[in-house]
């Protein structure tokens, strides 16, 4: 098939377009959930140079899922910034494990955030993230394949981040090795969401926007047994949902309540 | 002739617009003009965004916008980013670099392998003994490093090249 150059010759397919935009949202929800429970590492993190290094990868996560909702605002989805602000739980297509609280408590009351939970998510998130965009630059819709180029040049560091973080402390302490150990085992028995690109998988491989689930998934895996020391025996599963299908937990309502606080107050605000 | 006058004078003006978080550094040194086009009165900027999550793009796209409709045969300008194009590092003109240098900041090394360790010489002393405390500085496009001979603390930009997929 040829290559579609803009938003408005993808606008003159509209099985193409509705393919395209259910893609843009996936990629556009999962990098902006993620991007939020970091943030909420903000002054928490275990020491200061890691709060600057996570909040620096959280704002430019936050950047991708921004130029992400751009690329729907052209083909007509509505602004961005509603996009992102304003969409109810049941629209919102990002994966389950991805919305999961950072820990117990609140960020203003007794965050009792765990540290493990947060670097076997984020590097099983970036190591995915890495085969998707790979995918991506060679995918039939020009401008996405753009955008995909330019945010695999700036995630190369985020991804180096968490793949050190996973190394030293799998070589540390048994109580490093056995928390890691036991936030890898929940994520095995959630992160087939994560790896899943919804009921429209095979039109978006038809349509040549990106690869077969299958081949992304056997990527991933292979990258990961690099680095980890240790991968479950057990077979991937989704038991919380599909958030690909638009279902969700209690957990993505709290996000969205905390993020758009300020933006509900006046939405016509100029920042 | 005129046209290339008009395009002289346009480009003397970009390079009077600094990047807001490096003072003393133009838009124009740091790679990020692609393409000036005029058309009578108006005027068209493509710029090259350099990290997608930065949050002084919409100040720089003001402050350009600011400085065009300054000249005095402008009537509007319009200023665009554009993915089509990949900023790099490599993107950084030589006056760049040494206005960075200026600043305590040290230009990305010349070589650089995507996701591995990097290092450049102090900004300050020149000396090799120097070593990275955080990838991650006061912005995306920064890094944060300490030399060892002058001891001072210094940042550098985050060498950013082309990632071809095979």
């Amino acid at each position: 098939m040829t290559n579609i150059e803009s938003a408005d010759q993808a606008k003159q397919d509209s099985s193409y377009r509705e393919v395209l935009t259910e893609l843009l949202y996936q990629l556009a929800d999962d990098d902006f959930i993620v991007s939020f429970r970091g943030s909420e590492w903000l002054g928490l993190a275990p020491h200061i140079e890691e709060d600057v290094s996570f909040s620096s990868i959280t704002q430019n996560t936050m950047g991708h899922a921004v130029l992400y909702y751009q690329l729907l605002e052209e083909l007509g989805e509505g602004e961005a910034d509603v996009l992102a602000h304003e969409r109810p739980p049941e629209k919102r297509r990002n994966a389950i494990y991805l919305e999961k609280q950072n820990g117990d408590g609140s960020y203003l009351d007794e965050p009792y955030y765990d540290w493990a939970l947060t670097v076997i998510r984020q590097y099983l998130y970036e190591t995915f993230k890495k085969v998707k965009l790979e995918a991506l630059t060679k995918s039939s819709y020009v401008p996405l394949a753009d955008a995909a180029q330019k945010v695999l040049m700036e995630q190369t560091y985020h991804l180096a981040h968490w793949k050190t973080w996973v190394r030293q402390l799998q070589d540390s302490t048994e109580e490093a090795k056995t928390r890691l150990q036991s936030r890898l085992k929940e994520a095995w028995g959630e992160f087939l969401d994560v790896l899943e690109l919804g009921p429209k998988a095979n039109d978006m491989e038809k349509h040549q926007l990106i690869v077969a689930e299958s081949v992304l998934q056997k990527k991933w895996l292979e990258e990961i047994k690099e680095t980890l020391a240790v991968i479950p025996a057990e077979p991937l599963q989704k038991n919380k949902g599909s958030g690909r299908n638009t279902e969700h937990t209690q957990d993505l309502t709290q996000a969205l309540v905390t993020l758009s606080e300020v933006y509900d107050q006046d939405k016509n605000a100029v920042w | 002739m005129e046209q290339d006058h008009k395009q002289i004078e346009l480009e003397t003006v970009l390079k009077k617009v600094d990047d807001p978080e490096l003072p003393s550094v133009s838009v124009v040194d740091l790679g990020m003009v692609h393409e000036v086009k005029t058309d009578n009165q108006h005027v068209s900027i493509t710029m090259i965004p350099t990290f997608a999550g930065c949050p002084a793009l919409d100040i720089i796209e003001k402050n350009v916008k600011e400085a065009i409709e300054q000249v005095d045969w402008v009537e509007s300008c319009d200023v665009t980013f554009s993915f089509r194009h990949k900023w790099s590092t490599n993107a950084i003109t030589a006056e760049g670099k040494k206005q960075l240098k200026k600043h305590g900041v040290a230009p990305p090394p010349e070589s650089y392998q995507p996701g591995e360790e990097w290092s450049v010489d102090c900004p300050y002393c020149g000396s090799l003994y120097t070593s990275m405390e955080n990838v991650f500085g006061p912005t995306a496009c920064r890094s944060i490093l300490y030399c060892r001979s002058c001891r001072n603390p210094f940042e550098a930009m985050k060498p950013v090249i082309d990632y071809s997929v095979v």
